[in-house]
């Protein structure tokens, strides 16, 4: 009992399909309360679907589960009263001023004191000064910050946040992240979808979809070094041509140019040693380095489902 | 000078053949639309109406008087569909549009044109539409010079040139024939319907094109809400249109208006039915629809017949029956009979009770399709 109490998100096979695309398969999903959590996978692996469908957006058509506390099926209105959801393109109104836009979501949602409430969220996200300017005529990094402030306005116990610094810079987005650690550390639990590694370290936790499937779940180190990737990194000339080849390499899972370094990586040690030994000549040397979260996904991406199925 | 390039102009062209062909409803508006219009329209409209609905009050039973009626039958422009036992019912029917032309044969009809008397029927003809009124006093003033003719025989035969007996025409209504009389509120119900229509048809399918329907959806607001929250401000829009109609009907035109207090309600109790009844229809179009510009065509298609079969233009009676039929599916074809019948003919709510039924019904209809039709996912 007391550990239903503070999963804020535990819902078990959740299924959706679009005609016959299976876009969720099987995902379950537990998050503890006051954690955020990464979704990373590549681009239409069922990331923004499985955001949909825990804030009641889509219909699943199958699974079951809680969502603060909530059947996630039956309860959809009053888990969105405490759900805030940031979507992946700007979704408030364009015409309409940063003020109206905020006072339109204060009242839709029955704020009490709502003028002091969209004030307050005003000075606190540092809009104040551009309240009566149109949502329209925002920057990406402004338009990232009335999202937010929309999104959290109602302070829920839940935030769902797509892809919300996909075009914004990256100080913006260090103020993102601060913003939602401090919400965090106040109870707040985050899910969040993000293409970027560094967002992805920021998370307590991570998951991995790819193909509508959670393949991956734990914490950065847990991934890393759960993956029994070996990675090494050669510094030399002819970068190009040397990443280009090792590629085909047996024992070669990944082979990725950085600048004036190539990072290749392997499942097997001694097959990546056999497969880089033949470049380890004049200049170019040879070392063997940590493997971060990238070349991780990198070599799930590349890896067929059915791989991590049989494990 | 810049090159002008054939490649380039075919490269564009292209692609608007491709998009053109992606956008079903568009494909199906260039196709379809002008075969339906043209077969609709093309058998629908008359601009010479026949078998309008008369009722005739005979208090002479004699053989003359139905060969009067029977007469008046083979026109083929008056159908006399009704035989009521007093005036008074008659003036009733007339008043609530059920009939165009109400005949009153005296009593002693037979006889004095038997005896060779001068005798009269009365023509009392609704003009509140000059062009159906134009009709009906057509067939009805050829009437002394075709009918009884034959039943008359001997001593009773008239020389040619003098008419058995005389029909007095009464225009009610519009005595003058005024066109604008008719066509000015007519256009009240047109604007109401074009503007409202067309404004809310794209309620649901802006937010969806901009995305903000996303972020609505994910607050507690439910479909209800929000249906009821979009057109409320669409309501005060129509009844402003409605204002600034009348007022200039009144001021530029001189169009007649609602005598009493309870006339004035009778009209506002139409006017708001048949506003909310437009809106409702736009919304119910634009959870139809996924872009602005198809929720545009549908309106459009919605327009035409709008104009067409609902009595606008033409004589809703002079229609064929099928073509009567769409009309009455139509609110504003009952929106019609009522602004033209308060402004021109005193109607209460008693007389508009049918025309408002069918507003209210056709209200709660659409609201509950609509209803149907929304969802709060993105499903």
């Amino acid at each position: 009992m007391t550990e239903r109490m503070t999963a804020a998100i535990d819902v078990k096979g959740l299924n959706k399909s679009f005609g016959d695309k299976r876009v969720v398969r099987d995902v379950s999903i537990r998050v503890e309360e006051g954690r955020i959590t990464g979704f990373l996978g590549p681009n239409g692996a069922g990331k923004t679907t499985t955001l949909r469908l825990l804030c009641g957006l889509l219909t699943p058509d199958s699974g079951e589960g809680r969502v603060l506390g909530m059947d996630f099926r039956t309860r959809t209105e009053a888990i969105k009263r405490e759900t805030g959801y940031m979507t992946q393109r700007f979704s408030l109104y364009e015409d309409m001023t940063i003020e109206e836009n905020l006072d339109f979501i204060a009242r839709v949602h029955e704020l009490p004191e709502r003028r002091e409430r969209v004030a307050g969220a005003l000075e606190r996200l540092g809009l104040h000064y551009r309240r009566d300017q149109l949502a329209g005529a925002l920057s990406g990094g402004w338009k990232q910050r009335l999202a937010l402030a929309a999104a959290t306005l109602h302070e829920p116990r839940l935030l769902l946040l797509d892809e919300p610094t996909a075009g914004v810079d990256p100080k913006a987005r260090r103020e993102f992240w601060d913003k939602i650690h401090a919400m965090a550390d106040q109870g707040l639990t985050v899910l969040v979808s993000t293409h970027y590694m560094d967002e992805a370290e920021r998370c307590h936790d991570i998951g991995y979809i790819l193909d509508g499937r959670l393949i991956v779940r734990g914490t950065a180190e847990e991934i890393v070094s759960g993956s029994g990737l070996v990675t090494f990194s050669g510094e030399g000339p002819d970068i190009g041509r040397i990443t280009r080849e090792l590629e085909k390499q047996e024992g070669v899972l990944s082979a990725s140019a950085f600048g004036t370094a190539v990072r290749v990586s392997g499942a097997d040690r001694d097959a990546l040693r056999r497969a880089i030994a033949p470049y380890e000549r004049g200049p170019f040397a040879w070392v063997e380095v940590t493997p971060s979260l990238e070349d991780v996904f990198i070599q799930l991406t590349s890896r067929p489902p059915d791989d991590w199925l049989a494990q | 000078m810049k090159r002008l390039s054939l490649a380039r102009i075919v490269a564009v062209m292209v692609k608007e053949f491709t998009q053109l062909r992606r956008d079903r409803i568009t494909y199906a508006m260039i196709l379809v639309m002008p075969l339906m219009q043209l077969l609709l329209f093309g058998y629908a409209i008359n601009t010479d109406p026949r078998h309008l609905p008369a009722a005739v009050v005979a208090h002479d039973h004699g053989r003359l008087a139905d060969a009067v009626v029977a007469t008046l039958e083979r026109t083929s422009y008056i159908d006399v569909r009704y035989l009521p036992a007093s005036e008074g019912e008659m003036d009733r029917m007339i008043r609530r549009g059920d009939i165009l032309l109400a005949l009153t044969i005296p009593p002693d009809f037979s006889q004095r044109v038997l005896k060779g008397d001068r005798t009269q029927i009365l023509a009392e003809i609704d003009a509140t539409d000059p062009i159906a009124a134009g009709a009906v006093s057509a067939a009805v003033a050829a009437l002394p010079s075709y009918a009884v003719q034959q039943d008359l025989r001997g001593p009773a035969a008239r020389p040619a040139g003098s008419p058995p007996f005389e029909v007095v025409v009464h225009r009610l209504y519009n005595p003058e024939g005024i066109t604008s009389y008719n066509i000015v509120p007519g256009l009240l119900a047109i604007i109401l319907s074009m503007t409202l229509v067309m404004m809310t048809s794209m309620a649901v399918t802006r937010e969806v094109e901009r995305g903000t329907m996303e972020s609505l959806l994910a607050t507690p607001a439910t479909p209800f809400e929000v249906m009821i929250g979009k057109l409320l401000p669409y309501v005060a829009v129509g009844i402003i249109q409605t204002a600034v109609v009348l007022i200039l009907a009144r001021v530029l035109f001189s169009v007649p208006m609602a005598q009493s207090l309870a006339g004035w309600f009778a009209l506002s109790v139409g006017i708001v039915l048949f506003i909310i009844g437009n809106l409702a229809l736009g919304y119910l179009i634009s959870t139809l629809v996924r872009s602005q510009l198809q929720a545009m065509q549908v309106s459009m298609f919605y327009i035409m017949p709008s104009l067409f079969l609902s009595g606008f233009m033409f004589p809703f009676r002079g229609l064929p029956l099928w073509a009567q039929a769409i009309g009455e599916v139509m609110p504003i074809t009952h929106f019609l009979r009522i602004v033209r019948g308060s402004l021109l003919k005193g109607q209460m709510l008693g007389d508009m009770g049918p025309d408002l039924l069918a507003l209210g019904a056709f209200l709660i209809a659409v609201a509950a399709l609509t209803l149907a039709r929304s969802r709060t996912t993105l499903d």
